[in-house]
């Protein structure tokens, strides 16, 4: 029974003694509160249309080559596109999900099975926590000092290795930095669903002789699966629009000159560019070139797409789960 | 001791113990697991050690005049005023919590004690959608429709980025941060409050500003503390909406294009130059990252303190 109920409820009961007033005061208030969300709402509506019709130009006329295209000089070169951009979302989203996928889940089931409630896991869990706050330019920093500069720590233990392995300012790099920054939003969703399987299912594991890795791999993993893939799917969208990491890490627009396919691998320890800093990169163009705006709009499009899609998923199979099992 | 040899047919600690293959596979298994659970410790203390390893090397260096009373941060040219950042900063956190918090807070009440739930089903997915826009969005939005259609109208330029419209797109961003959190917080407490406040006749907003609100206060003081320390790192939005390019002369007005501590690093690493200047510019990132890293961890901890309140609370 929510408020309104009740308050309708408890306000009949009165009406039986007194005559009815209109609540003009509560009337207010509710239209205040209202008008927020409805303001909120409305902002989401002009941003989504507003961008549309920014990119219609672009997208109504010549889509594919847009998705097909590279970085050009001219706002009007037919040959203008964000393929290269989508290459390296395409390639960080594939390094979140292979990296911070398995050791968020790992570390999930760490903390909820194996060292439930112990002093241990509620130190990580409070560096877990403190980590998803951390500013995602920081993050940037971090991936610059590991992926990207040859660094040392304390002076004796080289770094130069990874800066060698990933190639330095690349796809590699950018995927690694990104994967450690979303790790805690997979840690935690995951843990959420891995705190919601029935104790009932372990206890029968158990029963049946299973151990602890068999009882995780037959039942806890089965059943938390859709809200550890929830999790998933909200860190890679989160992922793919973050740009102020990959500015640090050194995304870069000018100077890239190969324009690979989607799958082509031979690309990722080289310069790398991505959809968001395609964006960032034509808006601040778009002074020399007034074209710019609206191939900046057309890329925005192109990038809510791949957000929106990987989060309507996201809530819509976590919303789907949370009914069937009431 | 001696383990004494076991009766035929009866339970031996040997045979309770299973076979040494699985028991040998387990600790294998938790030892993985639990070096996934480290992961995030390691990567919190690389955090720590990078930002102030480098950070070190520029405050031993760095001549501490030219960090307070300049005028303005000119990194590449060895000039690092940070008042400059702080108050472009400030100002766009104020601005931002200007819009977010009645935005958020009002959007968090009417969903929690008014909407109906087939409404709440409707209306809370799609301020998700507004959660998940990406930033550089947001900043393309505060620039080119926000500058020339709000800015413009109170005493802002149309034409080009300003800490104002930086502040207000910033703001939008934080909307569902701020709501999701005040929401939490009125949904841990208790229903027999509300039917208490009822019962005894109270209207329903006097039972939402009475009862409600009081009683859910730390979680909605942890909601706009968490959306500062958020605005505060908050790096694209200013860095495209902000109007200033890498380098900016000092400004206490809001009209005005500065940068922000996180946009002014984006600033310092963009463009094909990449991080280059005079000695200290690539250690001054790592400096002024260590200052929004301790402001916005603290302000994290404090925000943590209450909401963990409410959770004890009820």
């Amino acid at each position: 029974m929510t408020l309104a109920t009740i308050g309708t409820v408890a306000r009949r009961g009165a009406t039986g003694f007194e005559r009815k007033r209109t609540d003009v005061a509560g009337g207010l208030f509710k239209a205040l509160i209202l008008s927020a969300l409805v303001v909120s709402l409305l902002v989401l509506a002009v941003l989504l249309i507003d961008t549309v019709a920014d990119a219609w130009s672009q997208l109504s006329t010549r889509a594919w080559d847009f998705l097909n295209g590279s970085l050009r000089s001219r706002s009007i070169d037919d040959k203008l596109g964000v393929k290269q951009g989508l290459y390296g979302s395409f390639w960080i989203g594939v390094f979140v999900a292979l990296t911070a996928f398995p050791i968020g889940v790992g570390a999930a089931i760490y903390l909820e099975e194996y060292a439930a409630k112990s002093r241990l896991a509620a130190l990580i869990e409070l560096v877990i926590r403190n980590l998803a706050g951390v500013p995602s330019v920081v993050y940037g920093l971090l991936g610059l000092f590991l992926f990207v500069e040859r660094s040392t720590v304390f002076g004796f233990v080289g770094l130069g290795w990874l800066a060698d392995a990933t190639g330095g300012r690349s796809v590699l790099s950018a995927g690694l930095t990104l994967a450690v920054l979303v790790l805690p939003i997979v840690i935690i969703t995951a843990q959420e669903a891995v705190r919601s399987v029935p104790s009932g299912l372990k206890e029968g594991a158990y029963g049946l002789g299973a151990t602890k890795s068999e009882m995780v791999w037959t039942q806890i993993l089965p059943y938390a699966a859709p809200g550890i893939l929830t999790g998933t799917l909200l860190a890679m969208s989160r992922a793919i629009g973050e740009a102020a990491p990959l500015i640090l890490v050194g995304a870069i627009t000018g100077g890239l000159t190969r324009n690979p396919e989607l799958w082509d691998a031979s690309g990722l320890r080289e310069k790398f560019t991505a959809l968001p800093i395609i964006i960032v990169e034509w808006v601040s163009e778009r002074g020399r070139d007034p074209g710019f705006a609206e191939a900046a709009a057309a890329a925005i499009v192109v990038l809510l797409v791949l957000v929106l899609l990987l989060n309507m998923t996201a809530i819509l199979l976590r919303n789907r789960f949370e009914r069937k099992r009431g | 001791m001696e383990t004494p040899d076991p009766v035929p047919g009866a339970l031996s600690l040997a045979a309770l113990a299973g076979s040494p293959r699985r028991v040998r596979r387990e600790r294998l298994i938790s030892r993985v697991m639990f070096c996934a659970a480290l992961v995030s410790v390691v990567v919190s203390a690389l955090i720590i050690y990078a930002l102030f390893s480098e950070a070190w090397i520029f405050m031993r260096d760095v001549d501490w005049s030219s960090t307070w009373g300049e005028l303005g941060w000119f990194p590449r040219r060895g000039i690092y005023d940070m008042p400059t950042l702080l108050v472009a900063s400030l100002w766009t956190t104020l601005i931002a919590m200007i819009v977010a918090a009645p935005l958020g807070m009002g959007a968090a009440i009417y969903l929690s004690e008014y909407a109906r739930p087939t409404h709440r089903a409707i209306l809370k997915p799609i301020l998700e959608i507004l959660a998940g826009i990406p930033s550089v969005v947001l900043g393309f939005f505060a620039l080119l429709w926000l500058a020339p259609n709000v800015v413009a109208h109170i005493g802002g330029e149309g034409g080009r980025g300003s800490m104002l419209t930086a502040g207000i797109g910033v703001g939008i961003l934080t909307v569902p941060l701020v709501a999701s959190i005040s929401e939490d917080a009125m949904a841990a407490v208790p229903k027999s409050l509300r039917e208490a406040s009822a019962g005894l006749g109270a209207r329903n907003a006097v039972t939402t500003l009475r009862v409600v609100l009081p009683a859910a206060v730390s979680g909605l003081v942890a909601s706009l503390i968490v959306a500062v320390s958020r605005a505060l790192g908050e790096t694209m939005v200013v860095f495209m909406a902000g109007g200033a390019a890498d380098a900016v002369i000092r400004t206490y007005s809001p009209y005005d294009g500065s940068l922000t501590m996180p946009s002014a690093m984006a600033s310092l690493a963009s463009g094909t130059d990449q991080v280059v200047g005079e000695g200290l510019t690539f250690q001054s990132l790592f400096f002024v990252g260590l200052v929004l890293f301790l402001l916005t961890l603290g302000l994290n901890l404090i925000g943590d303190r209450f909401v963990t309140r409410v959770r004890e609370q009820y």
